[in-house]
């Protein structure tokens, strides 16, 4: 569905004062995927959505969308994708469906009534259809857009911050939707800056800051950066049992916090057992046992600590 | 071309909307037209008897414009009325101006310019639209001001000599086609400028700069320089014509997708 390659985004701003966007974007997206794609502000997330949607041209690299150049199909490419744009972006004097009746009308659609009725009504527009747009709360205006963006019931779909600013009902509301179209098989390009979005969203994550960070499934970058962890909630500890398991073979690291032994392991299915027999003959009492999940934010900023880190050091 | 029609429905859905746009659409020609017509009641009225006044006090170069068969006091109405003329050029020209102005740089302040050129609109067809959408209005408000200005002069006594002037050539090149293209030339520079600036209002204020070269025909006319005649007609549409094709080739050449979404300063 989308393969860059290489791809760089280079501004011109005087001589001599060029803003490197996006440098080397080497991505591959299959069909079906929903990509979330995670970076500060200024990171150049909607410099590369706008490459991939023929808004604005690659300074160098290449990358294909449906199967179109970028560059060379514009045309095609904008016909095959829908976009929410950072913004929304409507037309605030008309109403909810004469501003979906230009865009259908613009990206061909053939029964523009029906298609427009469509997403009116399931997006829970339709008893609003003929409000002024500009009546309509930011959780309405992007459902509308989101709308918008689907007339044309394109299969690969970039949505730039599809919450961002929503109240908590509104940004459920529009999750619900996403998952709702991950469903039914589309691919989803998203840039978002709500890591918890991203975690219960998309099955990979690409970190980016002007080049891409790291990418990968939100479980094999958990595991990546922090390794795996597994965490043992015991009634008592015996401060002698942190020592022995670290002498197990495939134990990385043992950490007594509380009234947990959090322990780092190469290979938790075939180490678990091994220490569980242990502590349960060393008359442990064993309430639970966990692997331990960190949250997508502390994945997120230790990638960009890492990447930092790299920048200086080089 | 349905992109086109599409384009041209948005802007004129949204555009009407706007009482600033409808007072420029609608009030301005009124009194445009209103003008002339109580200038001639004015003449009319001060000259007394038409036929008895002396053409001494018209500027000898315009007493060719008259030829031989009219009266003193025709002549003199023509005099004056020519020089209302230009502002029936002026009417295609302010008319487009608030719409063709925010068109583009309307659409960049609220966001609504991503969106649309994310659809597969080509920039021609997006131009076309916005610049037809901005010109016939335009067009139509500046025949139908000529139209109603005609059917105020029999009712204002005006003779038929002074009428057969009006509806010849000279007038009818400047209104069919001269209004035309000074819409034409009012709403790509409007568009042009649009594309260049962050502000409606400088776009807007910018444009009305076309206004200037008419302003000096007038003054030109009223000093004696020149005489609106039907060479000068014939000249200035020529020179519209090419004025046209530069503004239309610079609109499109210059309207760069790129630079309109991520040129803010």
């Amino acid at each position: 569905m989308i393969e860059t390659k290489n791809l760089t985004k280079i501004f011109k701003i005087k001589k001599g004062d060029d803003i490197q966007a996006v440098v080397g974007l080497t991505l591959s997206i299959t069909e079906g995927e929903v990509f979330g794609f995670l970076g500060p502000n200024g990171a150049g997330k909607t410099t590369t959505v706008r490459m991939l949607t023929s808004l604005i041209g690659a300074t160098s690299g290449s990358a294909l969308v449906n199967g179109f150049v970028v560059g060379e199909e514009d045309q095609e490419i904008r016909r095959s994708v829908g976009i929410l744009t950072e913004s929304p972006g409507l037309y605030e004097q008309l109403s909810a469906s004469k501003n979906l009746e230009i865009y259908a009308n613009l990206y061909d659609v053939e029964d523009v009534d029906k298609q427009v009725g469509k997403y009116l009504k399931l997006l829970g527009l339709w008893s609003r259809r003929d409000d002024p747009v500009g009546s309509f709360s930011k959780g309405m205006r992007q459902k509308l857009s989101i709308a918008r963006s689907l007339l044309h019931e394109p299969r690969l779909l970039f949505l730039d911050e599809p919450t961002t600013n929503l109240d908590p009902e509104s940004a459920r509301l529009v999750r619900l939707f996403i998952e709702d179209l991950r469903s039914q098989g589309r691919t989803i390009f998203m840039c978002t800056h709500n890591l918890n979005e991203a975690d219960q969203l998309c099955d990979r994550i690409g970190i980016f800051k002007t080049h891409l960070i790291t990418v990968d499934t939100p479980t094999n970058l958990r595991r990546k950066i922090y390794g795996r962890k597994v965490v043992f909630h015991l009634r008592e500890i015996n401060p002698g049992w942190t020592s022995r398991i670290s002498s197990l073979a495939g134990v990385q690291e043992v950490e007594c916090v509380d009234q947990k032994l959090v322990v780092a392991l190469e290979d938790p299915e075939r180490i678990n057992p091994q220490i569980i027999r242990f502590l349960v003959e060393e008359g442990a009492d064993l309430q639970f046992v966990g692997e331990l999940r960190h949250s997508l934010e502390d994945i997120y900023l230790q990638a960009m600590n890492d990447s930092e880190d790299k920048v200086e050091s080089l | 071309m349905k992109h086109i029609l599409t384009i041209i429905d948005k802007e004129w859905s949204e555009v009407f909307r706007n009482k600033m746009v409808l007072f420029t659409t609608i009030f301005i020609p009124l009194i445009f037209t209103v003008l002339p017509l109580v200038m001639l009641l004015i003449t009319n009225q001060a000259m007394g008897d038409i036929s008895s006044t002396s053409t001494a006090d018209v500027p000898i170069e315009f007493l060719a414009v008259c030829g031989s068969e009219m009266t003193g006091g025709e002549c003199m109405q023509i005099y004056i009325i020519n020089q209302f003329l230009l502002l029936f050029l002026m009417i295609p020209v302010i008319v487009p101006v608030t719409i063709a102005a925010y068109s583009i740089v309307g659409e960049k302040t609220t966001h609504s310019l991503e969106p649309l050129l994310a659809t597969p609109l080509t920039t021609m067809e997006l131009l076309a639209g916005k610049s037809l959408a901005a010109a016939i209005p335009a067009i139509i408000v500046g025949w139908l001001s000529f139209g109603l200005f005609l059917l105020g002069l029999p009712i204002l006594g005006v003779s038929r000599a002074v009428i057969s002037y009006i509806i010849g050539p000279t007038w009818l090149l400047a209104i069919l086609i001269g209004g035309p293209l000074m819409a034409i030339a009012s709403v790509n520079f409007a568009i042009y400028l649009s594309s260049r600036v962050n502000d409606p209002r400088v776009a807007e204020q910018i444009s009305a700069l076309l206004i200037v070269p008419i302003l000096g025909l007038m003054f030109a006319q009223i000093a004696g320089v020149i005489v609106i005649n039907i060479i000068v007609m014939l000249s200035f549409i020529g020179g519209m014509i090419l004025f046209d094709i530069g503004m239309i080739y610079l609109g499109s050449t210059i309207f760069q997708r790129e630079s309109i979404l991520t040129r803010w300063k």
